[in-house]
């Protein structure tokens, strides 16, 4: 059995699921962010399978892909330095990680 | 790659994802988050995407994951305690994921040009693909613009953090 795009593009998209259902299912912030950066990678996934589907008139993958992976990478972690501060300074005034103990909007 | 590595590495990574999802202790969902990422990692080596993978190995799997562990054991999570269990959210949040899956697999399903397998590299014999050559290439001459941008915006985002840590909150 030989592999094409389709397996690579059902992985990422189990993968994408998975980030989904922790997000809509858990309650734990630090655990919902996680799921983000599952969700994150899971693109990263398919992209990177695009890139290599995609051969080039030159034999080579298309490497225009493997940039925007690489500035997604570049985002996700100044996004994870971002959220993991604001997380801080939420727990420092509530003293809480649960969702469902922060539903005011200001206080 | 070969299809046997691909089913390991892709079973061992969902695995991994859903064990993030399903632990309850914060600790144990980061840990399965390295090793999720490790097999992804492995993923990408496997589409001739070395340079990807190893920026998969050092970003993620090294400083985003450190970054999270030390927040868990600065805010000093425990394996959160049984809550009520809100019944209509569960059903409701399974319902939409499961829908979602199955929309995926019927659009794939239906997708007669990703069903090709994936065509050979044509390199000159004798030599390995060089990718990180092509991808510098790429991001300096036609990407020039956009990397500079998520330079500065790593410098806001390190200043914000400053900030944002520093505030009293009262």
């Amino acid at each position: 059995m030989t592999l094409t795009l389709n397996h690579y593009l059902l992985v990422s998209g189990l993968l994408f699921t998975i980030g989904f259902a922790g997000v809509l299912l858990r309650r734990n912030i630090i655990i919902i962010f996680m799921c983000l950066e599952l969700m994150l990678n899971a693109a990263n996934l398919s992209l990177v399978a695009f890139s290599r589907f995609n051969v080039g008139p030159d034999g080579l993958p298309n490497f225009n892909a493997q940039v925007l992976v690489f500035f997604i990478i570049t985002v996700a972690a100044a996004e994870v330095a971002v959220g993991l501060a604001i997380i801080v300074a939420l727990f420092r005034a509530r003293q809480t990680t649960n969702v469902e103990d922060i539903s005011s909007m200001k206080f | 790659m070969n299809p046997l590595l691909f089913w390991l590495f892709s079973l061992l990574m969902l695995g991994f994802g859903v064990s993030v999802v399903v632990n309850r202790n914060p600790v144990a969902s980061a840990l399965s988050l390295v090793s999720s990422f490790l097999c992804l990692a492995a993923l990408f080596v496997g589409l001739d995407a070395y340079f990807i993978g190893a920026i998969q190995v050092i970003v993620y799997a090294g400083a985003v994951m450190v970054l999270f562990l030390f927040i868990i054991m600065l805010l000093d999570l425990r394996a959160e305690e049984r809550r009520k269990f809100n019944k209509v959210a569960f059903f409701g949040g399974g319902l939409v994921a499961l829908a979602f899956a199955a929309q995926l697999i019927g659009v794939l399903g239906k997708h007669p040009r990703g069903d090709k397998p994936f065509p050979a590299l044509n390199l000159p014999p004798g030599e390995q693909l060089n990718d990180l050559k092509h991808v510098g290439e790429t991001l300096f001459t036609s990407h020039n613009l956009p990397f500079q941008v998520v330079g500065v915006l790593i410098l806001v985002a390190t200043i914000g953090v400053i900030v944002i840590s520093k505030r009293e909150l009262k």
